[in-house]
């Protein structure tokens, strides 16, 4: 069997005549938290679709947990937890009631006691009897969460958990993934929130249907090979366009009254801004590049060579 | 492989939840078994109703005191108000086919010469029977009538023609409605109306809702195979589908007083065909549509042929060719031949295999459609 939980080859899938996951290689390995990154259409939910089996790929092979993505969808089904985008649990029933739905599906031994068990850690117990779709958006994913989860699985697949859910809860929610996976859990999870990328272990940046850049966080910033300025200070929003029209800057990208200044070449990025040092009100730092101005940038190149 | 095979407990798993939102759904569960008592009350009792002094032209050839009689009898019965007593046969005619007239009777010109004579003469009752429901009651208060009319006329030596049968014939004559469509044809009809329309619309919003609110993802991402999905859905209904006979059954019995001439098993597999047959169209609508919008649309473009075209709304034979073929398609069509045979006819299995294997081809041929298009969802 293969090191890794999911591993994809030149995955493919089209929709009429748009190819909505083109080539697509990835692999995921075991344990580890793996952070799928794209703008909104770039193919995240197509992509985990096929790896659990749901979608059928038009081209390109692989194995999820060592079963044929083609061939064993109905192996993969029952060890993956999958969390769709979409709340994906029935509004009309209680909270228990789709539990242990979920407990009846998988064919469970011992279904009342872990239904319990689920919502004892879910701090649900005293509100089981409560409809689902009354809860708010934080407690609707924990208890997705929960449903992925009730089956034990090896693999979870979570498309956009944290979408429209408070700071806190998010928070919660990712102390969680952490705790499943220093449980050997391998976690593969879609969002578009930074802070959650700097979270994972690995991240895989996809557009346009093509995975553009795969590593954990600090090799996406060193192959990036971005050198990045903060300019900060009152002054500083109102330079943005001008900056921009610099050749030698690549990347103009705003952080509330901060802009990050990033460029490819070092040297003539420092030329470029020398006139702009003098500008009163605005202070100067050499920085990290952050997360999301590697993806704009990677974005827009992706723009240029696949229009 | 394991797993792939169709298992009893994930069924279970997801009829038990339907039931739960079933209950949950208070508005559908009263439309479920709200829309059969609606439909028997609409339907049922427009034609039940016993309209009375209905309009009636005369056409009389000879005129004395027998007509004089025969006429204040007709009259006298409360089903027939006079609107013209002496019209020519020409007007009588126009004013049937104008609706003016329910009925026309006609007196031939030697009537009371062949009556006195005892030759029973025959008195010609027209009867517009478009609305069989308003011409039935009327009709049967004819035949009691007829041998009382002439009572009081036939005295001295015409006493001797006052023995039964009556001294003459009254000649009914159904018009523009030639299978004579009564109102026991028409609550059975109900039936498979009413399985038709709950069964398809329920089954088709069914699957569409899982499908719109995203739940459908979710449940195909688990063992569940479609075709358990498929009958976990559509078992509640069956189990609906049944309780809407027995209302109508029983409606049919005590309210309307319908005559139930054959075996009641017979009729519940006649039944549970059909309803197979309307599950089968609302699993394929649903897997076609792609909201719930679709779903009713669609639901209502196989519904109103169904009604139009299987002989529930008009006669069958009395429809043009095309609709007759058109008619034959439907499920519907050949459910109301088969409850009409059972319920009316007393006719047996081998009477009702003609109609009963169409509906299990119709059942097959969807299902294969069905199935297919549903394993697909996703992809
Ligand atoms: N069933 C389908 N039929 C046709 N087009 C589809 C279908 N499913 C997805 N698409 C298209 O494929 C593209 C990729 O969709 P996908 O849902 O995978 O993107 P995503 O990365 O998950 O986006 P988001 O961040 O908005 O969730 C989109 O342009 C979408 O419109
Ligand atoms: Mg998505």
């Amino acid at each position: 069997m293969s090191a890794f939980v999911i591993d994809v080859v030149g995955l493919t899938k089209r929709y009429g005549d748009k190819t909505v996951v083109n080539q697509l290689d990835m692999q995921v390995q075991r344990g580890e938290i793996y952070g799928f990154l794209g703008p909104n259409g770039s193919g995240k939910t197509t992509s985990i679709r096929m790896m659990c089996g749901l979608l059928t790929p038009d081209a390109g092979s692989g194995h999820t947990l060592g079963f044929d993505v083609v061939k064993e969808a109905a192996a993969i089904k029952r060890e993956v937890g999958y969390m769709t985008q979409r709340f994906g649990l029935y509004d009309d029933l209680t909270i228990r009631e789709n539990l242990d739905f979920i407990a009846r599906i998988y064919g469970m031994i011992q279904r009342r006691e872990r239904v319990d068990a689920a919502l004892d850690r879910l701090g649900l117990t005293a509100r089981q009897k409560q409809l689902a779709g009354s809860l708010s958006g934080g407690w609707k994913q924990r208890l997705a969460l929960a449903g992925c989860l009730l089956h034990q699985p090896q693999l979870l697949l979570l498309d956009e958990p944290t979408a429209g859910v408070d700071p806190s809860a998010r928070r919660d929610f990712w102390d969680e993934i952490h705790a499943l996976a220093h449980e050997g859990i391998t976690v593969l999870v879609s969002t578009h929130y930074m802070d959650e990328a700097e979270r994972c272990h690995r991240l895989g940046y996809i557009a346009y249907g093509r995975l553009l850049a795969c590593g954990t966080p600090e090799e996406l910033t060193a192959r990036s090979g971005f050198t990045t300025w903060t300019a900060s200070g009152s002054g500083a929003s109102a330079l943005a366009a001008e900056l921009e029209a610099l050749s030698a800057v690549a990347l103009v990208t705003r952080f509330g009254n901060a802009l990050h200044v990033s460029g490819q070449d070092a040297t003539a990025l420092d030329n470029a801004l020398a006139p702009y040092r003098a500008v009163s009100g605005v202070a100067w730092e050499k920085t990290r590049p952050a997360l999301e101005d590697i993806f704009i940038s990677l974005m827009r190149q992706a723009a240029d060579n696949y229009p | 492989m394991a797993g792939t095979r169709f298992n009893f407990g994930r069924l279970l798993a997801i009829i038990i939840k339907e039931f739960i939102q079933l209950r949950r759904d208070r508005l559908t569960f009263a439309m479920m078994i709200g829309i059969p008592i609606i439909q028997m009350t609409l339907f049922g009792f427009a034609i039940n109703g016993d309209p009375k002094r209905l309009p009636t032209v005369v056409v009389a050839h000879e005129q004395g005191l027998f007509t004089r009689s025969l006429v204040a009898a007709f009259t006298n019965s409360g089903y027939f108000a006079v609107v013209n007593a002496d019209a020519s046969e020409r007007e009588a005619d126009r004013m049937l086919a104008q609706g003016e007239a329910q009925f026309a009777i006609t007196i031939p010109a030697d009537f009371s010469h062949r009556l006195i004579r005892g030759e029973r003469p025959a008195l010609l009752l027209e009867a517009d029977a478009t609305d069989p429901s308003a011409t039935g009651n009327a009709i049967a208060a004819v035949q009691q009538l007829a041998p009382l009319a002439l009572q009081q006329d036939l005295t001295g030596v015409l006493a001797s023609l006052q023995s039964s049968p009556a001294p003459f014939e009254i000649r009914i004559h159904r018009r523009y409605n030639p299978e004579g469509v009564t109102q026991y044809n028409i609550v059975p009809g109900l039936m498979g109306v009413i399985l038709t329309m709950t069964l398809i619309m329920m089954t088709a919003l069914g699957v569409t809702r899982e499908v719109e609110r995203g739940t459908m993802e979710n449940l195909l991402a688990t063992p569940a195979l479609p075709l358990e999905v498929m009958v976990g859905k559509i078992t509640p209904y069956i189990l609906i589908g049944y309780v809407q006979v027995a209302i109508i059954l029983l409606a049919a019995r005590y309210v309307f007083s319908v005559p139930f001439a054959g075996s009641l098993a017979l009729l519940l597999v006649c039944v549970m065909a059909f309803i197979a047959a309307n599950l089968t169209v609302g699993i394929t609508i649903s897997s076609a549509a792609r909201n719930q919008t679709q779903a009713m649309q669609m639901t209502f473009f196989f519904f109103l042929p169904s009604m139009l075209l299987s002989g529930f709304m008009f006669p069958f034979r009395g429809m043009p060719g095309w609709a007759q073929v058109l008619g034959e398609l439907l499920p519907l069509t050949h459910f109301l031949r088969l409850i009409r045979g059972v319920m009316l006819k007393g006719n047996g299995a081998a009477e009702l295999w003609v109609s009963f294997w169409p509906l299990l081809l119709f059942t097959a041929v969807v299902m294969a459609v069905g199935l297919k298009r549903f394993r697909k969802t996703l992809d």
